[in-house]
């Protein structure tokens, strides 16, 4: 899952015009995705949270499959977005590290699903 | 001479469509598998198994009213029929609440696992029914259905393959039990285990 490379695609969230969306071509739409979740590991990420009041770190780690360096550069790239919220404690002498989704990240999973769901009946359509 | 080229009325579909298409389910097979593994999200439904659960208390105590095993049968089968309508209403409305496909992924190899051994199930009954079999058939009903929730259950979320363990103990036991146990283990598996596993799943994994 998503171990190659780091984060390449910088993009910011571009649009949320669903009523405009609708109007436009498969293709255009897939260009207005949001592409700072639409990168595998950050979409996995915000999925797992989605349904996770938080996850560790390691938990996270465990379930994408991925390295503790590519797991870090995806998560701050979430956290700058104000997707996710870190918190860092310790747990005896060993530090943890918890995520949970923010309420801007869970608003930008429910654009993404709406956008992916538009984008599948928009093919269909034609 | 030179023709004008014809201009069709519908639009050729791009040659990205069924690749956008493709895409586009497989992005959403793949945050429905994140979550299932994340361990906290399950298309099946806690809410309609506990319904189904009450349903089957109270359809054990209408059945044990019964004069003939022929008439409680026939009472059960009724929740046989009734039963997994009920569950897919609930599937769709979590699925719906969770904006979740359905039957993508887990979800169709859920139904696909879980299908044949109610199938062999069905088969079995009209079998020992026409032997004379009555007294095999709750034991049967019970190790089939758990077999099929096992089974559909090895793509969802831990707690309902062990339902399913469940359920196919509550069959070896209704098989060598006495005969005159049956409509109550019937009545405890079907009913209890449904609201004992129901509650915890719908609590925990999203309804």
């Amino acid at each position: 899952m998503a171990k190659n490379g780091a984060a390449r695609d910088d993009a910011r969230p571009q649009t949320h015009m669903k009523g405009a969306a609708v109007r436009r071509s498969p293709a255009r739409k897939a260009e207005e995705l949001d592409r700072l979740i639409h990168e595998r590991l950050r979409l996995g990420i915000v999925s797992a949270l989605a349904v996770n009041d938080s996850l560790s770190f390691s938990d996270l780690k465990k379930l994408m499959n991925t390295t503790d360096g590519n797991l870090s550069v995806h998560a701050r790239k979430l956290e700058e977005a104000e997707y996710i919220a870190c918190t860092k404690s310790f747990e005896g002498r060993m530090p943890k590290t918890q995520y949970r989704l923010t309420a801007a990240g869970r608003r930008a999973l429910e654009r993404y699903l709406d956008h992916m769901e538009a984008l599948i009946r928009a093919t269909r359509d034609r | 001479m030179r023709m004008t080229s014809v201009r069709p009325l519908r639009p050729t579909p791009s040659k990205d469509t069924p690749a956008l298409h493709a895409r586009a389910m497989d992005n959403l097979a793949f945050i429905r598998n994140t979550m299932e593994a994340a361990g906290a999200f399950t298309a099946v439904s806690g809410w309609g198994m506990v319904a189904i659960g009450v349903l089957s208390m109270i359809v054990a105590f209408v059945a044990a009213q019964q004069n003939t095993e022929t008439g409680a049968m026939s009472i059960w089968l009724a929740l046989a029929v009734f039963s997994p309508l009920l569950m897919i209403w609930a599937m769709v409305r979590k699925a719906r609440a969770a904006n979740m496909p359905l039957l993508s992924g887990p979800g169709r190899k859920f139904v696909l696992s879980f299908s044949p051994p109610m199938a062999v199930g069905a088969l079995l009954t009209l079998v020992l029914f026409r032997a004379g079999l009555m007294e095999a058939i709750p034991g049967v009903w019970l190790l089939l259905y758990g077999t099929a929730v096992v089974a559909g259950g090895a793509f969802s979320v831990k707690i309902v393959p062990v339902m399913g363990l469940c359920f196919m103990a509550a069959g070896v036991i209704a098989l060598f039990a006495p005969v005159v146990w049956a409509p109550w283990i019937m009545g405890a598996a079907f009913g209890g285990l449904h609201i004992a596993f129901g509650i915890p799943i719908a609590r925990r994994h999203g309804g």
